[in-house]
């Protein structure tokens, strides 16, 4: 598996999955082919792809552990940009449709309404981790700081969800949500009980084991 | 009024026109290969169920154009697929796209409506017989939902009053309170709790008698479909689509405001009221503008301003003189 995960096509091929679904919503705008309310099609579509790429993103670290797939870690920056791409698309599309890109009622917008501005929140701390996705970035940051800064992407996937959550309230409406919100539940848990693992063993065995690691 | 179609370019011959099976062939065709290059489950996953299906047609349902002031905008229609495959109607599921797949299990005959309360002539009448006691009307009224959408729908019925008149309120009667049928074994959504079934709304008995306030059977010139809200429903056009309640079982003359469903499950967003007003936005996104369903250009079409009362202001404004719209929202 490992093996065919380091395959030279599989990253191309990635690259062009994750651009499917904006391709089909793009056809879709272009073809009026999207229902009777395209705007809102397109709007919800962009928005429920931020939180798909955001759980494959957060699924390849617990996956690399679970299987034994190393070669996995391969996709996850790709997988992060993806979600940041269809954030981009999705707050455009926001800008664009809702508010006929007119800055002044973009910045009073905003503040308004609490789930637009969690989302917005989302998007801006997904930008700094964009930036840095490139090796050089992370040589230049060192990959202890480069580790640090991307741990944002946490409080990322938990403002999408409560973005979601408070868009889906207005119908008592929870049976998408959850399935993202137990997605999540077991991605974020999973990390949290390595760090209290990890904290669990006597510091005086782990200092030395990590210095002797990075020796 | 329909544009003129006998001027500024030249017609095609009727040899030259796509017959409707073919280009519907193709559509379904193009629709099948996107599916099948990016997956199936992927393609409606992406699309979210775009591709619903318009109501089968339904039995003719003539009416005489309406002398009602106001009641005939000069809107283009909505298209007949739209506003049958676009439906607010939670119990039958809460996207838009599920009533039109879902309401076929409504049986809509046979029917009775319970007209009761604070009334000298309280019955239980036949939707059959209800349809017999005013003379239907074509009318063409803008429909604004509280989403920030809207529609022009053409519907065929009678107003309100003409029911009002022949049950003779009390002087008790200050509200009309309308009940929704509630049947969980034809209706799938009833199991979510999204709402206190059975879904519940009201007017002020002034707003009910107004003459705009229709009691409708049929639209597009046949009886409803289903997912509208067939046998018989409400519209109220100057207020927010959700007070005009669909499949109404019974009709009651009340003394006290009666708690309505939204209102009950949401009092900070939902008011008794719910006129449409540009004004006074909802909390969680503005009521200024809204956004035509089926307006050319797709999604590249310009929203339009509301209109305070959609459009209606001065066939009902009186009715609400001297009250602060904003607090009475």
């Amino acid at each position: 598996m490992n093996r065919l995960l380091l395959h030279p096509a599989t990253k191309p091929l990635l690259i062009a999955a994750a651009f499917g679904p904006f391709a089909w919503l793009l056809w879709g705008a272009l073809t009026d082919s999207l229902g009777p309310n395209p705007a809102e099609a397109l709007m919800r579509g962009t928005g429920d792809w931020v939180l798909r790429m955001l759980c494959l993103t957060l699924a390849v670290t617990p996956l690399r552990d679970w299987t034994g797939w190393s070669a996995l870690a391969r996709f996850r920056r790709l997988l992060g940009v993806a979600s940041f791409g269809y954030g981009v698309t999705h707050f455009l599309c926001y800008a664009w449709l809702d508010m006929s890109l007119d800055p002044a009622a973009i910045v009073k917008d905003i503040p308004k309404r609490p789930f637009i501005l969690v989302g917005t929140l989302a998007l801006l701390l997904m930008a700094p981790l964009a930036a840095t996705s490139f090796n050089r970035a992370i040589r230049t940051l060192g990959a202890a700081r480069w580790k640090k800064l991307h741990r944002l992407v946490y409080p990322v996937a938990l403002l999408a969800l409560l973005h979601f959550f408070w868009m889906r309230a207005a119908k008592n409406n929870f049976a998408e949500w959850s399935v993202y919100a137990a997605v999540l539940a077991v991605l974020l848990g999973w990390r949290l009980l390595q760090a209290w693992r990890r904290g669990r063993r006597s510091p005086t065995r782990a200092v030395p084991a990590v210095r002797a690691a990075t020796a | 009024m329909p544009p003129p179609t006998d001027r500024g370019f030249d017609h095609a011959t009727p040899s030259e026109i796509t017959p409707r099976t073919a280009y519907e062939g193709r559509r379904d065709w193009m629709k099948r290969l996107a599916g099948g290059a990016l997956g199936v489950g992927l393609a409606g996953w992406a699309g979210r169920q775009a591709l619903a299906q318009a109501a089968p047609r339904g039995a003719a349902l003539p009416g005489a154009r309406s002398a009602v002031p106001g009641a005939l905008t000069m809107d283009k229609a909505t298209s007949r697929e739209d506003a049958t495959t676009y439906n607010n109607y939670y119990e039958f599921g809460t996207d838009k796209s599920d009533p039109a797949r879902t309401a076929h299990t409504l049986k809509t005959r046979p029917w009775t409506v319970a007209v009761e309360g604070a009334v000298k002539k309280p019955r239980s009448i036949g939707i059959d017989e209800l349809m017999k006691l005013g003379a239907m009307e074509d009318r063409v009224y803008r429909l604004r939902c509280v989403e920030g959408w809207s529609m022009v729908i053409p519907w065929v019925g009678f107003s309100l009053s003409e029911l009002i008149r022949q049950v003779e309120p009390t002087g008790n009667a200050k509200y009309v309170e309308f009940v929704t049928q509630a049947d969980a074994k034809t209706m799938p959504g009833l199991g979510s709790r999204v709402l206190d079934w059975p879904y519940v709304e009201a007017l002020r008995i002034d707003e009910a008698m107004h003459p705009l306030a229709m009691l409708v059977f049929g639209m597009y010139g046949e009886v409803l479909p289903n997912q509208n809200g067939a046998p018989l429903r409400l519209v109220v056009p100057w207020k927010y689509g959700f007070k005009s309640g669909k499949s109404i079982v019974a009709i009651r003359f009340v003394e006290q405001q009666p708690a309505t469903s939204w209102t009950k499950a949401g009092p900070q967003e939902y008011g008794f009221y719910s006129n449409v007003n540009p004004r006074v936005d909802h909390p969680r996104w503005s009521q200024a503008t809204e956004r035509r369903i089926g307006e050319p250009g797709g999604v590249f079409a310009k929203k339009r301003p509301t209109l305070m009362f959609n459009g209606y202001e001065p066939q009902v404004g009186q009715l609400y003189a001297g009250m602060d719209l904003a607090r009475n929202f």
